[in-house]
């Protein structure tokens, strides 16, 4: 079928690598709102642990931010590498 | 009226007949226009890759001249190659004039360095600029370090209060010993504080020099980010003990028909967990140079479609790159931390000792007395 040649085609790479690293955006904005919303709940509950609480919230949302940037480097190689 | 089973049916013919019978048209589509995009205007491509990757000068800036010619300012760096057939040839990197002339048979394509005689390899071993940047970073953490370490032993900072970059550095020395070493590492935390301190210091300077402009991306650079994993991985696995690699390929508590599984994931975590490490200090600290650098270059895109835009956008464009700048800067201390951080977990994994779940539980009382 002709749906076929359009896969292949070069535009379609960048839009694959485009569109993977928006929904590992979306991934990472999920996974650290929850955590914000955690943390926010939490220093309400005990005000006193704020330091703890923020340094434990800034932790946690430096490695999720890992993961996302891991699948923004790979749509960024589905654009480059042929 | 016709039943609703025929209805769909006839539906389901359409579709199919549809798909089955059309045709996708494409529009003359020259593979060859692809570099004429942005020639005369503003490469923002080259802009971005320009600042992201190695070169072998320090570029500040370019000028158009009042006599029609751009204008580089740039510090030049030696280049010193070696080949086989030609043995060494050292010279500075302005003997290039950007790329416009020849040295020796050598020149200069595309920042890489190639060699006009198909016949004759050559191996580039030149100081480009993240390697100047490194030796400058790794100058300066070791004049500092060596400086106060012979200000404590003098007594200063120990009889007496501490004095200048003491007071800087023992909070920051003070914090990963406590929170990074001794959390992690139980009581043979100071046989890997050196490990750990350096590896911080250097990713967190390396990190800060990264964001002045016209500087190199040295943390940003997937080789030594990988040198700095590789390290981080030969020091987990050579401090494991028995316990560990015990718990890597006879993990217990587990049914016997998830064990293969269990054990290839265990395995494949060894290598996983230091390539993590890279991925994730690369990865953060390229995605913000390359934010910084489109969101000044969004000016210039808005303003190569017409000027009022182009000064209209600036505003906004240098509002938020202030705002990622000062992320960046959070971004880069954080950075440092988590991978000195990971890295102290993975050394702590490494050297647990086996904990004893039976002798020392009879001991407590209930609860609730009755």
């Amino acid at each position: 079928m002709d749906l076929l040649n359009v896969i292949l085609l070069d535009g379609t790479a960048n839009a694959g690598g485009a569109i993977g690293a928006g929904l590992a955006a979306i991934g990472a904005g999920i996974g650290i709102g929850q955590i914000g919303k955690g943390a926010v709940e939490s220093i309400a509950r005990q005000p006193e642990a704020v330091n703890d609480i923020r340094t434990n919230m800034i932790l946690t949302a430096a490695l999720i931010e890992g993961a996302a940037l891991f699948g923004i480097i790979v749509g960024f190689l589905a654009m480059v590498l042929k | 009226m016709v039943s609703g089973s025929f209805k769909s049916l006839l539906v389901a013919g359409f579709s199919l007949s549809i798909f089955l019978f059309s045709n996708i048209c494409f529009a003359n589509d020259e593979q060859g226009k692809k570099g004429n995009e942005k020639k005369g205007g503003f490469d923002a491509n080259e802009v971005i890759f320009g600042h992201i990757l190695d070169a072998h000068e320090f570029h500040f800036l370019s000028y158009e001249g009042s006599d029609g010619k751009t204008h580089h300012a740039t510090i030049p760096l030696p280049i010193i190659l070696y080949s086989p057939q030609k043995g060494w040839s050292v010279f500075m990197s302005s003997a290039f004039h950007h790329g416009e002339e020849e040295v020796n048979g050598y020149k200069l394509a595309d920042g890489k360095i190639i060699t006009t005689d198909p016949a004759v390899k050559v191996y580039d071993l030149s100081l480009t600029r993240n390697v100047v940047q490194m030796l400058l970073v790794l100058t300066i953490l070791t004049i500092l370090m060596i400086s106060i370490g012979k200000k404590y032993k003098r007594g200063i900072g120990v009889t007496q209060a501490p004095t200048g970059w003491q007071n800087a550095i023992e909070p920051v020395i003070t914090f990963i010993r406590d929170e990074v070493g001794k959390s992690n590492l139980g009581s043979k935390y100071e046989k890997y504080m050196p490990y750990l301190l350096t590896v911080f210091f250097f990713i967190l300077i390396n990190n800060i020099f990264g964001l002045i402009p016209g500087s190199a991306n040295v943390t940003g650079n997937i080789a030594v980010t990988a040198v700095l994993g590789v390290i981080a991985f030969f020091v987990i696995v050579f401090s494991g003990n028995s316990h560990f690699w015990a718990h890597i390929f006879n993990p217990p508590g587990v049914p016997g028909f998830v064990k293969p599984i269990l054990v290839l994931v265990e395995f494949l975590g060894i290598f996983i967990k230091p390539f993590a490490l890279i991925i994730r200090l690369f990865a953060n600290m390229v995605a913000g140079h390359i934010i910084i650098i489109c969101l000044i270059s969004l000016i210039f895109i808005f303003g190569n479609l017409n000027p009022a835009i182009g000064w209209g956008a600036s505003p906004i464009s240098v509002g938020f790159t202030i705002f990622i700048y000062l992320i960046e800067v959070l971004v880069a201390f954080l950075q440092a931390y988590i991978f000195t951080m990971l890295t102290a977990v993975f050394i702590g994994m490494a050297i647990e000792e086996p904990h004893h779940h039976d002798s020392h539980d009879e001991g407590y009382d209930d609860a609730v007395i009755i």
